[in-house]
């Protein structure tokens, strides 16, 4: 195909995948610089900057979400081979979580029914509508974790989706300075915890700041995963 | 790299099927999670192919739940409506999920004698 004006390139390249691949690549590469150039500050968080940099530029021009995903889909794909490349880290440091099986357990029951009632709770008392609220239950788990949960109890999973991210930057944020607060110097409680709430992107944020709490966010969030996989849709079936 | 990736989606498609064929509710790659686990600690052998591959994915984890949050997209009309109990609920449960769980492993790890040893604790 010849094209004639840059209207005619710009109705070809939107039509296919590599356009908006490429885009998402930009648009969270630009994100990341502006974390590090921070000093690497939570708060400028590059999953942040790169939705609302795509979200401005798909509303721009006009261009539905269905499309933008058929090239994004790419990216949202690594997913699953990356949750399961946890196990080599997982694997990497197995006597260390061997030696916190306990703690993990107990961490892992009282932060997941925090997670998942306190966000009922705080919503259902504001006014949410029961399909938000059905959205909302499985928000502290992996995407695409959360996104089948959702779908299976009720909920619209694509606005899962976008709530797991804002609990995973939330998470993020609030970790280093909500546990110096509360004075916790066991970096496998630290890590363990946010990767209970706030699951991927807590996880990254973990392994930025030291090995040890990465480790402990990894294993926390395939826990997790497993954890609000069966518990969520027993909990929903009891309230709603 | 091309090893791994193998290996890796091996793993997937194999945790997929199983959680299809039993009707677990538990979602497929962390069925894999678990299968290339099991198979590490029967290889035992250090594999250098897989952990370049695998902290290569791993290191820019956050990138890849980008398409998924732009997906917020579709909901404006929704936002606009429950944006203060969706975000409410968010903030305050992920600092009650951190606080508690954090709070409870460091508590359950003095009770039964398993405290943070040399690296483990923050200087």
């Amino acid at each position: 195909m010849i094209a004639n004006a840059p209207t005619d390139i710009w109705v070809y390249l939107a039509q296919t995948p590599l356009l908006w691949l490429t885009v998402t690549l930009i648009a969270y590469g630009a994100g990341y610089i502006a974390f590090t150039r921070s000093g690497s500050n939570p708060i400028v968080n590059p999953v942040a900057i790169a939705s609302a940099l795509l979200i401005a530029l798909l509303l721009i021009t006009d261009t539905p979400y269905q499309t933008y995903f058929e090239g994004a889909q790419f990216v949202h794909f690594l997913l699953g081979p990356a949750t399961v490349a946890l196990a080599v880290p997982l694997y990497n440091n197995l006597p260390r979580v061997r030696r916190a099986a306990l703690p993990m357990a107990a961490a892992l029951a009282a932060g997941v029914i925090t997670a998942v009632t306190v966000a009922l709770v705080v919503a259902a008392a504001l006014g949410a509508e029961t399909q938000s609220l059905l959205s909302l239950a499985p928000k502290s788990v992996t995407t695409p974790i959360a996104m089948g949960i959702s779908e299976r109890i009720g909920g619209l999973p694509s606005l899962s989706a976008g709530l797991v991210v804002a609990t995973g930057i939330t998470g993020a944020i609030v970790v280093t300075p909500l546990l110096n607060l509360l004075r916790i110097h066991d970096w496998r409680a630290r890590g363990f915890a946010v990767g209970i709430a706030a699951h991927g992107i807590g996880t990254a944020r973990a392994f930025q700041v030291n090995q040890i709490a990465g480790v402990f966010a990894a294993v926390a969030m395939g826990l997790n995963g497993l954890t609000t996989a069966i518990l969520v849709p027993v909990l929903a079936s009891l309230f709603f | 790299m091309l090893r791994a990736f193998t290996l890796l989606l091996i793993c997937q498609l194999a945790g997929e099927v199983t959680a299809v064929l039993t009707g677990l509710p538990i979602p497929g790659p962390v069925v894999g999670l678990f299968y290339l686990l099991i198979g590490l600690m029967m290889y035992r052998t250090p594999t250098p192919w897989l952990e370049t591959t695998s902290s290569g994915l791993l290191k820019h984890l956050s990138l890849l739940f980008v398409p998924a949050s732009v997906g917020l997209i579709q909901h404006a009309d929704r936002l606009q409506v429950e944006w203060l109990p969706l975000m409410a609920a968010v903030i305050i449960s992920t600092v009650a999920a951190i606080a508690v769980g954090a709070l409870t492993f460091a508590a359950v790890a003095r009770l039964t004698g398993h405290p943070a040893q040399g690296e483990d604790h923050k200087p």
